[in-house]
């Protein structure tokens, strides 16, 4: 495919976007008018981009498998959304947070991608207050901030716990408005099952409506996938049920170069595995780790003692606790960026001092905040000589305005109190850093084909700081992609709607057709989840938080095994011509059994440590990532070629002009 | 423990439904009630039957997409959580639990569990938004102080996840605590200020449209809320409606 160049424009970093803006074709209102736009996917991105295409006049269609474009899994964010605002006067600036995003990144993404993203980041903030989301404030009336994990200033803006709920409900509303306007019409409960290329570029796609099982085709000018990260290749994430890799994935297999697979986040603090029944897990936000200190017994005995329930952690003295991340990284402390923390957690827990009854679980220690807290409280209060229960009344208090519905969601799961007896926590299945390769366009190699948000690979490199990726979603859905695919856009002006009465959409369809009949008259005997478990215990056991050249070679054969076992005996229940959820997950799962493969082969081919990719053969003595820039400064896109195992690969070669490439240290 | 399930199988919407027993065995209590159905569902598809559908997606109780009627009350049981947050811990062995759809002429079944809740989404559309364009030049977020009591009141409003538990509770299947919260978070924002009137006239007159009954405050919906939608809210959306009325 010859469409695989960045499209950096050149000048300085600073005036790189601005330049570009300036000289990107744009099409004329009345034109916009003739020309639609397909946008699958309505989280953060998908839907930020569908309201702001209609808004700008073009005839947008979205598409979603749930019942509401509300209900995307963006909805599910909780810490916050960052901002070089620098409204705290603690000396951010756009330069800062470009910086902390590439080292963040551990030197894998563009320098002009993360520029513009930090340079548009203070527009999303100013937008969504417009639209009146309800952001954290302080009494003065104007927006508070909060710290995240990676960085050395306070610029994460937030809604409680629910800053994504917060934040897509904005986009929602903005589509709400749109579609009341006619500009936005919104297929709910449909899934894209196929892209449609005709001479060469993107011009619809073929869905399924989930209700009536009806396969549909829908043209447009252009199409955008929008539809998110595909963590569920592990079976257990924190990801919606229903989040999936095939509208990516389907695109791959058209032509859409994919790049690094397996960039994927294990997020540090998520609630422990309760037992084989665990069909989810559930994210505690990273800014519990602002107060909560994280912590194992120093000695292996009392690991031992509190597993077998003999001991109680409030039991264990301070000097008897083993604060590691506070031991091991004396300047950023319990926030450190979620790779470095997670792989902390593994260390001590594959140690030995694992403390729940797998031996997978570490802890998040609250008390010392709540006498913190409780401390400066009854300074306020002016209470004299306060009594230590005082102290901890008022501290508790201040802890459950910060954190009450986090606390709350951990006693549902857990039944503890975690105001009492420290939170257990394990690292979990979070994000993925790697998708579809896209220009700076935001462009994949199909012409007219675009991806947006989680769906794309762009902006966060090897890992991703908390509270980036609404940040990222906003940017492109917002303020990036609109403008940029009029660039594309403008040569279409007199291209008239595409019909869908061609050989190109019969072809699409036909496939999709025999694929949906193929799984539904399978007569296996198997379940659908029987497998995906199965291959997310490969995923998490060799292509996990630690992967080696073995293991991973292990994993490439064994997911190839299973991908062949699943066509040849799972059982799909019910018709293809209703609504069947088993139907519809066997569709999913078959695709992530074809990326699982690439994913390893790729993290099979990278020979080095990087943020959330760890290596064990590439460590430093101390067991830190130890990265190869003078091999492996690329991002590594995979062209389809049938089979995973055929997948071609292209490299993109990063160079950095502005910043210095350093070891990326939080010590 | 050991559980039978009454639940409610309907082939489609034009089919007749009706309660079906099943026996659930091996039911650990940190499960969640999602994940009880699960090993159901495992369990009729290797027994070649049809499981059952229901919708869920997030499963940590914020999507709003879980919607179970358990023996009588939206999302079972426990106050201020989703069936998705519900664990088996709250029942005991040897129980009978029915579980059915949530009730209401607005949310007509599409199969089984599953209903559609689009009413919803159209009672947004009517004018659940503020009329603002992406531009990259809007006005500075700081520019618009907002009093921190009425930013908070405004968020615990905006906290709706849209699950209709309140339209499940209340006997006339009225959507006013939802269509509330959302008139709500704008009136009590200045940003919200100058489309009030046509919001709150808009989004009402959507509500009737769709078929939910009226308000007659019994205040079912606050208590089955699980997200503690405040009763205020109703009372608010009548001030701004009465306020719109007087106005037009």
């Amino acid at each position: 495919m010859s469409n695989f160049k960045a499209h950096i424009p050149t000048g300085p970093l600073s005036e790189k976007w601005t330049k570009h803006k300036n000289e990107i074709n744009l099409v004329n209102p009345a034109n916009k008018r003739n020309i639609d736009v397909i946008v699958v996917g309505t989280g953060l991105a998908g839907g930020s981009a569908a309201a702001t295409l209609a808004e700008l006049g073009y005839n947008v269609k979205t598409f979603c498998y749930q019942d509401s474009p509300r209900r995307a899994h963006s909805i599910a964010a909780q810490g916050g959304i960052n901002a070089a605002k620098n409204y705290q006067g603690d000396g951010d600036s756009t330069y800062r947070l470009f910086y902390d995003t590439i080292k963040g990144g551990d030197y894998r993404s563009r320098e002009g991608n993360v520029y513009r993203l930090a340079e548009v980041s203070a527009n999303i903030i100013d937008q969504c207050v417009a639209q009146g989301v309800p952001f954290a404030r302080e009494y003065g009336g104007l927006l508070d901030n909060r710290s995240f994990g990676g960085v050395l200033v306070s610029r994460t803006f937030y809604a409680k716990g629910q800053t994504g709920q917060q934040l897509l409900l904005g986009a929602y509303s903005a589509m709400n408005r749109q579609i009341n306007r006619g500009k936005i019409q919104p297929f709910n409960r449909h899934e894209m099952l196929d892209l449609v290329i005709v001479d060469g570029k993107a011009r619809g796609i073929i869905a399924r409506d989930l209700v009536t099982g009806k396969i549909e085709r829908h043209s447009a000018h252009a199409v955008v996938v929008a539809s998110g990260g595909y963590g569920n290749v592990f079976y257990l994430s924190t990801n919606a049920m229903g989040s999936n890799v095939t509208a990516a994935w389907k695109i791959h297999k058209r032509g859409a170069y994919f790049a690094n697979p397996c960039f994927t986040q294990i997020h540090p603090t998520c609630i422990p595995v309760s037992g084989d029944h665990q069909s989810k897990l559930t994210l505690m936000s990273e800014s519990l780790r602002n107060d909560g200190r994280i912590w194992v017994p120093k000695k292996k005995e009392d690991a031992e003692a509190i597993r077998q329930g003999k001991l109680k952690p409030t039991e264990l003295s301070e000097d008897e606790r083993d604060y590691y991340l506070e031991r091991r990284y004396p300047s950023f402390g319990n926030l450190v960026p979620r790779d470095v923390a997670s792989r902390a957690a593994k260390e001590r827990c594959d140690a030995g001092f694992g403390v729940n009854k797998t031996g997978e679980a570490v802890y998040l220690d609250f008390a010392s905040a709540i006498m913190r807290y409780g401390k400066e409280q009854a300074a306020i209060e002016k209470i004299d000589n306060p009594s230590d229960a005082k102290i901890k009344e008022l501290g508790k208090k201040a802890v459950e305005n910060k954190y009450g519905n986090l606390f709350q969601m951990y006693e549902q799961i857990v039944d503890e109190n975690p105001y009492e007896t420290p939170m257990k926590i394990y690292p979990a299945v979070h994000y993925t850093m790697g998708g579809v390769w896209v220009d700076y366009n935001l462009q994949t190699t199909i012409p007219g084909c675009y991806a947006a948000g989680e769906a794309n690979f762009s902006d966060h490199g090897a890992n991703r700081l908390g509270a980036s990726a609404l940040m990222q979603g906003l940017a492109d859905g917002y303020f990036v992609l609109p403008y940029t695919i009029g660039d594309y856009l403008a040569d279409d002006i007199r291209t008239g709607k595409i019909s869908t009465e061609t050989p190109e959409f019969e072809e699409a369809e036909k496939n999709v057709r025999q694929r949906l009949e193929k799984l539904a008259n399978n007569n296996g005997t198997k379940s659908v989840d029987h497998f995906h478990k199965r291959l997310g215990k490969i995923m998490w056991n060799k292509v996990g938080m630690s992967r080696n050249a073995q293991g991973l070679k292990e994993a490439i054969s064994e997911i190839k095994e299973l991908r062949e076992e699943f066509w040849k005996d799972v059982r799909v229940p019910g018709d293809m011509d209703e609504m069947n959820q088993e139907l519809e997950k066997a569709g999913r799962v078959a695709d992530f059994l074809e990326l699982g493969e690439l994913f390893a082969k790729d993290a099979l081919h990278r020979e080095e440590s990087c943020g959330g990719h760890f290596r064990e053969e590439y460590q430093t003595e101390e067991g830190e990532a130890k990265r190869d820039d003078e091999n492996f400064m690329y991002v590594a896109a995979w062209e389809y070629k049938g089979e995973p195992s055929e997948a071609v690969l292209h490299k993109e070669n990063l160079d950095y002009e502005n910043i210095e490439v350093k070891t990326r240290s939080y010590k | 423990m050991k559980l039978t399930l009454k639940i409610w199988r309907q082939k489609n919407a034009s089919a007749k439904g009706a309660f079906k027993n099943y026996n659930v065995e091996d039911v650990d209590g940190d499960m969640s009630f999602l994940e009880m159905l699960d090993v159901l569902n495992a369990d009729l598809i290797d027994k070649g039957e049809e499981p059952v559908e229901f919708d869920h997606d997030c499963r940590e109780g914020i999507c709003g997409s879980c919607n179970l009627q358990i023996n009588g009350r939206p999302h079972g049981p426990k106050r201020h959580i989703t069936t998705c947050q519900l664990h088996m811990r709250s029942f005991n062995d040897g129980d009978t639990i029915v579980i059915e759809p949530f009730r209401a002429t607005a949310f007509p079944v599409i199969k089984d569990l599953v209903v559609d809740r689009s009413a919803f989404d159209r009672i947004q559309q009517a004018g659940g938004y503020i009329s603002v364009n992406t531009s990259g030049n809007t006005i500075d977020a700081n520019s618009i102080p907002v009093e921190k009591e009425n930013a908070d009141e405004a968020f615990n409003s905006a906290t709706c996840i849209g699950c209709g538990a309140c339209v499940a509770a209340c006997v006339n299947a009225s959507a006013m605590l939802f269509t509330s919260a959302k008139v709500s978070q704008f009136a009590l924002l200045p940003q919200g200020e100058v489309e009030a009137s046509r919001r709150v006239m808009n989004m009402v007159e959507q509500m009737d449209k769709e078929g939910f009954g009226g308000c007659s405050n019994t205040g079912a919906c606050y208590i089955e809320c699980p997200k503690d939608i405040s009763l205020e809210n109703i009372a608010r959306i009548n001030r701004e409606y009465l306020k719109a009325s007087v106005e037009s």
